[in-house]
């Protein structure tokens, strides 16, 4: 059976873990480097970017995790764990003695925090979601169907390097602070290698496919 | 719902409790700080605090100071909006929507429904299935938990006593709501009925309780808590997460005092890593006995 860890600094680790289950896997909570040892994947669940990279950093996990990224460990993040596996944050939180958030790292791109905006234009909404047909033990009506997507203060992918996927994209409309860039797509779900990572929420709405693509990225068979 | 009619488009929709409840999620495991200027909000920030809670006085100053207890000014919420990047909260007065219709065009993540500020309605809550904003709301048990359920609440929190530092009320109300819970779930089906009369909380919400074994929103406790150890007491008491009011602002050295309890909550049950964020913090809050607080001047019995 597959062991995968969900970081457990902060955040929804028991949706994440709970949806790793469902797919077969063997999820277990991680909040100290040596419980890196051994595992087949990782999940960086959703939360506060800023509050879980301290934590990371404080407790020595930021450094040895982004060894392990390096050397090829298969990690998929939701929402804050989409920020933590960016090269870049395009609007880092800056503490007071100016020292900026730090990510994890991995995907070749440039994400925006919050980029849809605050709470009161967090939304939900079906997707399109590239190459969930083609996933074993999908059917592929099933697999092709749209993905039921949470957003929540949710960040979006501003620009890619050539070694990252497109997975899912959302069209900007509405009266929010999204509608800046009216009729502009935003990238909201990327693949790069075994890195997969969304600006929204899979686990909390009982959609299973994505997670079930994470497990078969780590078999090797998607 | 809104379309848009250029490329590529995608219906959305707002303020649905799957969106409000998802918020309390994220925050699980996490740390939320009474703040009362900017500069406060950016050490609660920089210590890892998942959100900041905006209020015009903490609940020590306003238990010294008394008066009427009101939402804070427009211009200290947006002045704290402004200095962090975390999610802002804010608290209206039970039962004052209109306070509530304020907090959400000022653009705050979460309004707390909060016993601490002065009641404006002594019968009804504020009825938050109105609001796109999600809200908060304060319980001692697992009736009071439901009714403000039923009326839209998308988190809980159990009260405690504010501005105290007597972690003993919120022990209590965590542990009451927890045996409660049990209770309903070990409960034949035939016998919800009359636990619903007894909880005064909706039957339907009564049974979903009764077969899932747990809340339906996120449940952070507050009131009292003013170490690292009473943070990990409760997480270990089933909290999701917790809200330091007082505790921080009025100890002697906050910004390692607010890093301390947020690292004991993450490892709310590692002796060892509590011991060692406990060393070296300086004075704790003063605080007041609960017992001490002559029954009218108990906010945790403001709310029904």
């Amino acid at each position: 059976m597959l062991k995968i860890g969900v970081l457990a600094l902060q955040g929804d680790v028991r949706e994440h873990a709970a949806a790793l289950a469902a797919g077969g896997a063997d999820p277990v909570p991680v909040r100290r480097a040596e419980e890196l040892e051994g595992l087949d994947g990782l999940v960086l669940p959703g939360g506060e970017s800023t509050a879980i990279d301290k934590l990371a950093r404080a407790f020595g996990v930021a450094e040895p995790l982004r060894r392990r990224i390096g050397e090829g460990l298969p990690v998929y993040g939701s929402c804050a764990g989409m920020i933590l596996l960016a090269n870049t944050i395009a609007d880092p939180a800056t503490d007071r003695a100016g020292n900026r958030q730090q990510t994890f790292g991995g995907i070749d791109m440039v994400v925006r925090r919050n980029a849809f905006g605050r709470q009161v234009d967090s939304f939900e909404t079906d997707l399109r979601f590239a190459g969930l047909e083609k996933l074993p033990g999908v059917a592929p009506d099933a697999g092709a169907a749209p993905v039921h997507a949470v957003f929540i203060r949710a960040p979006w992918v501003e620009s890619i390097g050539p070694d990252v996927e497109v997975l899912a994209s959302v069209g900007l409309s509405g009266p929010s602070a999204a509608a800046q860039a009216p009729g502009a797509a935003r990238i909201v779900a990327v693949r790069s290698g075994k890195l997969l990572a969304t600006s929204f929420h899979p686990e909390v709405t009982g959609e299973r496919r994505i997670h079930e693509l994470f497990i078969q990225m780590i078999r090797g068979e998607a | 719902m809104s379309i848009n009619e250029q490329t590529p488009a995608t219906a959305t929709t707002t303020g649905s409790s799957r969106v409000k409840r998802g918020m309390a999620e994220m925050l699980k495991g996490g740390v939320i700080m009474d703040v009362v200027t900017p500069e406060q909000a950016r050490i609660a920030e920089d210590a890892g605090a998942v959100a900041v809670m905006a209020l015009e006085r903490v609940p020590a100053d306003i238990r010294a100071q008394g008066g009427v207890s009101r939402m804070s000014d427009p211009d200290m919420i947006d002045g704290i909006i402004e200095a962090v990047s975390i999610p802002v909260m804010a608290k209206a007065r039970i039962g004052h929507f209109v306070e509530a219709q304020v907090l959400q065009s000022l653009g705050v993540d979460y309004i707390d429904e909060s016993e601490v500020l002065t009641p404006a309605d002594y019968v009804n809550h504020i009825d938050k299935w109105q609001f796109t904003v999600p809200f908060v709301c304060g319980a001692t048990n697992l009736g009071e938990a439901l009714r403000r359920i039923n009326e839209g609440a998308a988190m809980i929190r159990s009260k405690g006593e504010a501005g105290t530092g007597d972690v003993s009320n919120a022990t209590g109300h965590m542990r009451k709501i927890r045996s409660e819970i049990a209770k309903l779930a070990a409960l034949p089906e035939d016998e919800l009925y009359v636990a619903a009369k007894e909880l005064q909380a909706p039957y339907e919400l009564v049974k979903e309780i009764a077969a899932t074994g747990k809340l339906p929103v996120v449940l952070f406790t507050a009131g009292g808590i003013a170490t690292p150890a009473d943070a990990a007491m409760m997480m270990q008491l089933g909290a999701d997460g917790v809200f330091v009011g007082s505790g921080i602002f009025k100890s002697g050295n906050p910004a390692e005092r607010a890093a301390a309890i947020v690292k004991a909550t993450t490892f709310h049950d590692d002796p060892d890593v509590i011991a060692k964020v406990s060393r070296g913090l300086g004075e704790a809050m003063v605080g007041i006995n609960v017992d001490e607080i002559a029954q009218p001047h108990r906010l945790s019995e403001r709310g029904w």
